[in-house]
């Protein structure tokens, strides 16, 4: 048993509106110095099974073709033993 | 690109044998050579830049403009054009004052790579082209064309395209008012997104793009520039998709609608305030498109501090900014007394403003990045003395057999029995390209701002740009590829009439034409000639019409590997009502309203709906074109609306009389009962595409007054049925009730795509 953390974040270069609206609103509300705020996705991934090479790269291909558009965006995928 | 030494002016002097990349930039030998041979030394990385995206084939329209000129050399003289073709969109005057501004355009490329933002980018483009005109942006409209419907790609893009059409335009508040959606497997590689926006403004608002003035103040407003669709242009928009070599992608360009909102407020607000000398919006080829273009129609030179444009990426080298295609972004000429009052109202809307440079007294535009300079070109070479090209253009070999293969009843089976007649209206009713399209519509604000008169499934959109007069716009896109491969000079003048007709059928006076002409490769003869023949039948069209095309929009290299998509121009056509509410619907709504058939119609058939739904065939040529008819059956159709003659009305165009009867049946939610004329094939009375045709519902009372009308005129109106029952009943043939219509017609598009 295991889970699987996939994280998704816009690729650098790529516009980020709701980064950009975090980061105005920052400093209204009394928050400095905080230059910049990219804004992603986490999906956390519950494995019936063990989180094994095989099973992981299913999950990156899932992640490649489903949970991220990699036209636009990065992702990352990593293994968090499931928390008791 | 990026560069170790900044490659200025002066070292480009000193090093004139340096190596560089002007092919990947798409520049072809010879065009490299007349940048050196303009400048007299070798282009630095900031020119070559520039030039290469302002002399592509999307900017620079090296392909086109020979046949493009024809649209102003044989535009009918008219009264109501303000602005012709040239500026960022034509205008026309509408009457009491008012000012309409109207464009299409295309986003083809983007919304292949990445559906969502490429639709959603080419709203944001053609408002911002509306809105450089000094007119506020009240409608948007999207011609689409995609794949084979069941195609598992089409799943990936039809949804995307529409999400974001409706994400963008509903976040920026603006109704959408029609548009197409065509499903053809040309299309498969190379879909069409088009995008229309009609914007509007008194006549003493319009502004033009021109920086003049010595001393003027050149500001970059709007968002932050960054790594956005660099090489977009040149590499997007002027070469073919094909597997074969690295992909040069890009950063896809992200729209942000919420600050596209701020920008246009903030926009008419320094409008109304006068406060700017010329404006120009920041599309395809970013800063190099508006600095050389701005420059180049106004007076003189200018001069740019390329560090001081605001960045979102500092990374970015000078090259890089000059290309971007960050979105939501204007340039605009500002006197020096007034640039406080503009950068104050910037400041409001939250809107980044920076005076990024000045008008001179040269002829030179000149940038600057801290202190040296790396560009020193005439601004006319880069953005209006770009390469021409006559491009070798012969028919098709093929034309011959396609045209000679025509769907003759010997070649074609054609349904002969009441229970054929009815399968054969039925499939058509449920083909996804005749299928309704709530599906798509529903996911757009078709009402927000509470002036939307007509939208989808209408014959065309209908604005009312005052409230207390009740003066309306009327616009219609329409465009069928497949009538332009059979014919590209008949299919162009068809979908001119199409469009005409639409807007006349819900009472509006057609008064000018914005077209995206799609099509293939300029490098191929045969594409070439499509594209020729196509510009002259519109052009034609438009002359005996007496309506101008005001601007548009051409986008070549739409296809995938050597095959072209079909030759697609698509025509927008504005139209004016007096008084939306003397609009004619298009619903048979009135039990006992008797159903004419204006116009004749004769046994043609090729390129029709039926032909492709029933056997998959394109041959033979298109439904003939008579302009003095269409423009006479406008009349009456805008006659008998403004007298009260008819309650509905509703053209005939893909899939005859069958569909057009389903449609208007299943809108009014009433039956329609019809009697074939003695001696008339009921095939061919159904499901012919000649055009010049409508049908029209009239009340019993106005009968004599509108045949009196028809028959005076000289228009052939043929007394075909009743609005009757809750079925579509052809008397002697079959009968089909209203309810299994309705599931065949509104399953299509769920049962797709969920």
């Amino acid at each position: 048993m295991a889970r699987v953390v996939v994280d998704v974040m816009l690729k650098p270069e790529i516009l980020d509106p709701q980064g950009q609206a975090v980061q105005r609103a920052l400093p209204r509300l009394g928050f400095a110095g905080i230059s910049d705020v990219r804004q992603g996705k986490r999906f956390e991934l519950e494995l019936d099974g063990p989180a094994d090479e095989a099973t992981l790269a299913r999950i990156r291909e899932a992640a490649e073709t489903f949970l991220a558009n990699t036209v636009i965006e990065d992702f990352t995928v990593r293994v968090e033993e499931e928390a008791k | 690109m990026s560069q170790k030494h900044l490659d200025t002016v002066s070292h480009a002097a000193e090093t004139p044998d340096a190596e560089q990349p002007w092919a990947e930039l798409g520049l072809k030998q010879d065009e490299y050579q007349r940048i050196r041979d303009i400048l007299g030394r070798r282009p630095t990385g900031a020119e070559l830049a520039m030039y290469s995206v302002m002399w592509s084939e999307h900017c620079s329209y090296k392909s086109s403009k020979v046949h493009l000129k024809q649209f102003g050399e044989k535009a009918p003289a008219s009264d109501a054009m303000l602005v012709g073709i040239g500026e960022n969109a034509g205008v026309v005057d509408v009457g009491q004052g008012y000012a309409v501004t109207f464009k299409v355009e295309s986003h083809n490329h983007p919304s292949y790579i990445e559906p969502y933002q490429g639709a959603a980018t080419g709203i944001g483009g053609i408002v911002r082209d509306i809105l450089a005109m000094g007119a506020r942006p009240v409608a948007v409209m999207d011609p689409l064309r995609f794949g084979a419907a069941d195609h598992p790609d089409t799943k990936r893009v039809l949804p995307g395209v529409v999400a974001g059409i409706g994400g963008y335009g509903n976040c920026l508040g603006l109704p959408n008012i029609g548009g197409e959606i065509v499903f053809d497997p040309c299309y498969q590689g190379n879909p069409l997104v088009n995008a229309l926006c009609v914007g509007v403004m008194k006549h003493e608002d319009i502004h033009l793009a021109k920086a003049s003035g010595a001393g003027n103040q050149v500001i970059l407003y709007g968002a932050r520039t960054g790594g956005d669709g660099i090489g977009g242009v040149s590499v997007l928009a002027s070469e073919t998709f094909s597997d074969s070599g690295p992909a040069k992608r890009p950063a896809v360009q992200v729209g942000d609608p919420f600050q596209e909102k701020l920008l246009i407020e903030c926009t008419l607000e320094v409008f109304a305030e006068k406060l700017v000398v010329g404006i120009q919006d920041l599309g395809g080829a970013g800063l190099s498109c508006a600095t050389s273009e701005l420059a180049s129609a106004g007076s003189g030179g200018m001069r740019v501090e390329l560090d001081r444009v605001p960045l979102r990426d500092a990374t970015l080298s000078p090259e890089e900014i000059l290309m971007s295609e960050s979105q939501e972004r204007m340039c605009a000429i500002v006197e020096p007394g007034k640039v406080a009052r503009f950068l104050e109202i910037c400041e409001k809307w939250d809107v980044i403003a920076t005076v990024i440079g000045e008008v001179t007294d040269g002829e030179r535009l000149e940038i600057f990045w801290h202190g040296e300079q790396v560009v020193d070109v005439p601004p006319r070479t880069v953005a209006h003395e770009g390469p021409t090209y006559q491009r070798p253009y012969a028919r098709p070999d093929w034309q011959d057999e396609l045209q000679a293969d025509a769907p003759t009843a010997e070649r074609l089976k054609r349904p002969v029995s009441g229970d054929e007649l009815k399968a054969a209206l039925l499939t058509l009713a449920a083909h996804p390209n005749q299928a309704d399209k709530s599906w798509v519509t529903s996911q757009y604000d078709r009402y927000v701002l509470g002036n939307t008169v007509l939208a989808q499934p209408e014959d065309s959109g209908m604005i009312r740009i005052d409230e207390e007069t009740n003066l309306g716009v009327a616009i219609a896109t329409d465009g069928n590829g497949r009538y332009a491969k059979l014919d590209p000079y008949t299919g162009a003048q068809l979908a001119l009439a199409e469009a005409y007709r639409n807007v006349a059928a819900t009472g509006a006076k057609p008064l000018a034409v914005t077209d995206c002409l799609n099509f293939g490769s300029p490098e191929d003869p045969a594409v070439m000639w499509q594209f020729a023949e196509a510009c002259r039948g519109l052009a034609d069209a438009c002359q005996v019409l007496g309506t101008p095309v005001t601007g548009g929009n051409v986008s070549l290299y739409n296809q995938t590997g050597e095959t072209a998509i079909h030759p697609t121009p698509v025509v927008g056509v504005l139209g004016v009502i007096d008084d939306v509410n003397r609009r004619t619907p298009m619903a048979f709504a009135e039990e006992g309203q008797l159903i004419y058939l204006l116009g004749d119609t004769e046994d043609e058939l090729g390129g029709s709906a039926w032909a492709q739904v029933a056997h998959d065939h394109l041959g033979g040529l298109p439904p003939k074109v008579d302009l003095e008819r269409e423009r006479l059956l406008g009349e009456i159709l805008i006659a008998a609306s403004r007298d009260g003659m008819i309650d509905a009305a509703h053209d005939l165009s893909d899939g005859g009389l069958a569909q057009a009867l389903v449609e208007s049946c299943l809108k009014g939610g009433r039956g329609a009962r019809i009697v074939v004329p003695q001696g008339t094939d009921p095939f061919v009375l159904l499901f012919s595409e000649s055009a010049g045709r409508a049908i029209v519902a009239v009340p019993r009372s106005e009968e004599l007054r509108f045949t009196d009308m028809c028959g005076a005129r000289g228009l052939p109106a043929a007394r075909i049925g009743v609005v009757d029952g809750d079925s579509i009943e052809i008397q002697g043939h079959f009968s089909v009730a209203l309810d299994e219509l309705r599931t065949a017609h509104l399953e299509t598009f769920p049962a797709l795509l969920g």
